[in-house]
């Protein structure tokens, strides 16, 4: 396969390996997870749920964050409609009560939805490490094709297991169209 | 893996998306319209036709600062007029965008897929026509951030038990909403274009707005979560909007506005008329834009059933009105619901049953949900009809109360005439921009629906 690639001496972000398939790639994700590379990912151009499995992905972070948002926008929101209507601006008509709960339900609903979508997206694009304007993959010529046509999988140099010679002949046992080195 | 049910040929009408099409072949088709696409003459035509009619929100809005809200309509006993009947028709025509994108995804239904980015485009600016009409409608809209509830030095705070303040929570819970869940699903999809844009200037808008997303499976993963929990979150913000619309008449006293139908019949009401103006919209589109293979006649067939489906609900809505009228046995109500029908404004009321109740039932025949011409047609007298719907229940109620003595009739005048068309030519010309700027359809989504999407790993060896 060296044929194909040009060596870069020194600043290899990692190996990039092509698919034709997505099932070729979830195939190829599960067996570099199985030979025990850490620091490496997936590009898709649409999301494969079978690489959760494949890939061993389980981040319910997002989840979390937006629950405990929403809970926050629920207890706000009440609290301020309480604070106002009892504390700030007291207003005794007829001797009905400050805390009147069911009005104050349609406020208390609007910012917990407020406030756990808000988190839902802030939180799934900080934790992506969004925005990144530059990122090494963009390198690699062909790679403009993750978002339109083609599949593929990059083992990073960082990952401890990675070995420039070796870790090439493991990528071309997984049968891949082409593969390209990564410039950092 | 589950196996497909196999169904009946007559259950459906032709495939979600032409089989003809690949990974690649979708993504050029939808990119090209905004990279490749020559701007045509009827874009230009079309957008400078919206763009002038946009100037009467201009005028009609400079006019109403000046000489402030005398200029409308609107004195007592008709207080509320088009404010109120376009601010509700535009915020339901919004429902349908939120339905497709959230409601229809918790439920799996594929064919959203290539309707559903039109469809939160158009609640986007529906909801920001909507949102004009309350802060006009406050005579003094420079002042209209007294709405919100923050320290003044007056000390004063906004009452949290009245429906129009739960309007601004809603109303702007909704716009951010919507507007955040938009552009989530916009990100790939600018990653796409800043991908194949062959321009410099392409390539950094669309890579800005993208942040750089690089399709990663890690991100992928969180994406879907996030899509997932918005849309959840969505589904019971959408029918939360339309039933705090509707409290704003519910809570009050006055005759026909103070039913418990009011919440689940509105809701309907603004599917029903968010259905319509998205057919009035993504019929034309689709034949201008050559789109038949991706919006398929099945599309056009399932979007009209829900039409049907909630014309019905409307059509139930109205009948369980006129039945609390003479069942209540108060006499205001009755007399409200006798003056409806055979009142000065009968004629309002009468064009209401026929474009709501009559018209759908057409929509039974296939023939007629497979034929875009007459759906467009039925689209339009459904837009007309919702409008008409929002004009008796605020105006026929409102001008006959209690006392005959307080009577009134209630017209509009020019400038209300102009800032209602003013918010049409605002939402035709974002329509007009948003098509030719981003892909009107959700790429990676459509990628999802070819066969060679499924995952099928090769056997080992």
């Amino acid at each position: 396969m060296s044929g194909h690639t040009q060596h870069i001496e020194d600043g290899l972000y990692g190996l990039m390996a092509e698919f034709e398939t997505p099932g070729q790639l979830v195939a190829a994700a599960r067996k570099t997870r199985e030979a025990g590379f850490k620091n490496f990912d997936a590009y898709t151009p649409y999301p494969i749920h079978e690489l959760d499995d494949a890939m061993d992905l389980h981040d319910n972070r997002v989840a979390l964050f937006t629950l405990i948002a929403g809970i926050l926008g629920c207890i706000g929101g009440f609290s301020l409609a309480t604070w106002i209507s009892a504390v700030a601006w007291p207003l005794n008509i007829g001797g009905r009560p400050l805390i009147s709960v069911p009005m104050f339900i349609p406020v208390t609903f609007e910012c917990t939805i407020l406030l756990g979508g808000l988190t839902a997206a802030i939180s799934m694009i900080l934790m992506n490490g969004l925005p990144t304007p530059y990122h090494p993959v963009f390198n690699v010529e062909r790679f403009v094709n993750a978002s339109r046509s083609k599949f593929f999988l990059c083992i990073e140099s960082e990952d401890p297991k990675f070995d420039r010679a070796s870790t090439e002949g493991f990528l071309a046992s997984l049968n891949p169209e082409e593969i390209a080195e990564v410039a950092k | 893996m589950a196996q497909p049910v196999e169904l009946p040929d007559s259950i459906h009408v032709g495939p979600v998306i032409d089989p003809g099409h690949s990974l690649a072949s979708v993504s050029d088709k939808v990119g090209g319209i905004v990279l490749k696409r020559r701007i045509t003459l009827g874009w230009v035509f079309g957008l400078l036709i919206s763009f002038a009619v946009l100037q009467n929100l201009m005028a009609g809005a400079t006019w109403l600062f000046i000489k402030g809200v005398g200029v409308w309509g609107i004195n007592i006993p008709v207080g509320w007029g088009f404010a109120i009947i376009n601010f509700v028709w535009w915020i339901g025509i919004g429902h349908a965008g939120t339905l497709i994108s959230a409601i229809l995804l918790l439920l799996n239904q594929s064919w959203r897929n290539a309707i559903n980015r039109f469809a939160e485009a158009m609640t986007l600016f529906a909801v920001m026509c909507a949102g004009m009409f309350p802060v006009l409608h406050t005579g003094r809209p420079w002042l209209a951030f007294w709405l919100l509830p923050y320290p003044n030095t007056m000390a004063l705070w906004p009452q949290m038990r009245s429906p129009l303040l739960w309007d601004v929570f809603a109303v702007s819970t909704y716009l951010t909403i919507s507007a955040v869940f938009w552009f989530v699903g916009l990100l790939p999809d600018l990653a796409t274009l800043r991908d194949s844009s062959k321009s410099r200037a392409g390539q950094l808008i669309y890579g800005a707005l993208s942040l750089g997303w690089r399709n990663s499976a890690r991100h992928w993963q969180r994406y879907e979560k996030a899509s997932l929990l918005l849309a959840g979150l969505a589904t019971p913000l959408v029918v939360s909007v339309h039933t705090v619309v509707s409290f704003d008449f519910a809570v009050s006293l006055i005759p026909g506005w103070h039913t418990t139908i009011f919440p689940p019949y509105f809701v309907a009401g603004a599917i029903y008329s968010g259905f319509g103006m998205v057919l009035t919209l993504m019929i034309p589109v689709r034949k201008f834009y050559g789109l038949d293979d991706i919006i398929t006649l099945r599309h056009l067939n399932n979007m009209a059933k829900v039409t049907l489906a909630t014309g019905l609900i409307v059509a139930y809505g109205y009948i369980l009105e006129a039945f609390f009228g003479y069942f209540s046995a108060d006499t205001y109500e009755r007399f409200m619901i006798w003056n409806r029908m055979f009142g000065p404004y009968a004629v309002f009321y009468w064009c209401l049953i026929l474009c709501n109740i009559i018209t759908p039932q057409f929509l039974w025949l296939k023939k007629v949900r497979t034929s875009p011409g007459k759906l467009w047609i039925i689209s339009i007298i459904v837009n007309i009809g919702m409008w008409l719907e929002r004009f008796v229940i605020v105006v026929t109620s409102l001008h006959r109360d209690f006392l005959p003595s307080s009577w009134g009739m209630y017209w509009p005048t020019i400038w209300d005439w102009a800032v209602y068309t003013g918010t049409l030519g605002l939402f035709m010309t974002l329509i007009f921009l948003f098509v030719r700027v981003l892909p009107m359809i959700t790429i990676f989504e459509l990628r999802m629906l070819l066969p060679g999407a499924e995952v099928k790993e090769p056997v080992a060896h």
